[in-house]
């Protein structure tokens, strides 16, 4: 498991156990990458994230369009794998959360342990640091800094 | 019968504080009649979960599948039936139930619910 946020590691850590999900990947609304679990490569993890963003784009968009409030969570249920994706508020904004699982666990499982997940993260978020300047002198440094928190290396 | 009817039979049994129907591969509530602040959700998924891995047991024993699974705490009682169409009936009591009437209503309520 990788975080961008050191903060993230303890809550993440226990979702994963008590869930047994396969692979999760926490991501702002936006689709950046906050933690992940079970991505081996990065061209995986951007990908997965940006989809998940754009899904949950796109399904309040939907319930815009049907005059609802946004949904919270899809599902896709396959036979040998399902995948949740919920969004959910932190004090650091609109995150979104995306678990793979097989048969070894359940949706009522993934769907339990991540609403605790995010109750924990809501406690455990330290307060908002001011947003720094991204100049782009140290723009390849703060880049090189997140692939290395998410990817060890 | 519909399916709060037979949720019904089992929490007119005094001690019973709620039954649900459970999906038994996604552990979700299908239908539910808890009687006190129990949470529904958690409870469906954690039971669904249970159910699986003592069947996992049995047959991993080479034992046929129970048909009822009874777990009992200092306060109270868990009871899992399994039912045809991937359902269980779940109900949970406080520790004074009359724990065989509810077991007789659990698989009367788990034939049901076919």
């Amino acid at each position: 498991m990788r975080a961008i946020e050191p903060w993230v590691e303890r809550p993440l850590t226990e979702f994963l156990g008590e869930s047994a999900a396969r692979v999760t990947l926490l991501m702002t609304a936006s689709g950046q990458v906050v933690a992940q679990h079970g991505f081996t490569r990065s061209l995986d993890v951007m990908s997965a994230a940006a989809l998940g963003a754009g899904i949950m784009a796109a399904t309040a968009e939907l319930a815009r369009v049907m005059g609802s409030r946004p949904l919270d969570a899809v599902v896709h249920q396959g036979t040998g794998l399902g995948l949740y994706l919920a969004a959910f508020s932190t004090p650091r904004g609109r995150w979104i959360g995306l678990v793979v699982f097989g048969a070894e666990t359940s949706l009522g499982l993934v769907q339990l342990f991540f609403a605790r997940l995010t109750q924990d993260l809501e406690r455990a978020a330290p307060a908002a640091e001011p947003a720094r300047q991204v100049l782009a002198e140290n723009f390849e440094d703060e880049l090189n800094s997140s692939l290395r928190a998410l990817f060890g290396r | 019968m519909s399916l709060t009817d037979t949720l019904d039979t089992l929490t007119r049994i005094a001690g019973v504080r709620g039954a649900l129907l459970v999906s038994r591969e996604d552990g979700l509530v299908v239908a539910e009649a808890l009687m006190d602040s129990l949470d529904g959700a958690a409870v469906a998924a954690l039971a669904a979960s249970l159910t699986q891995r003592i069947g996992g047991m049995t047959a991993a024993l080479g034992h046929p599948e129970g048909v009822l699974v009874q777990l009992t705490g200092s306060e109270g009682a868990l009871l899992v039936a399994p039912a045809p169409g991937g359902l269980l009936v779940v109900a949970i009591a406080a520790a004074d139930v009359n724990a065989g009437e509810l077991r007789l209503g659990l698989l009367a309520a788990a034939e049901q619910s076919a």
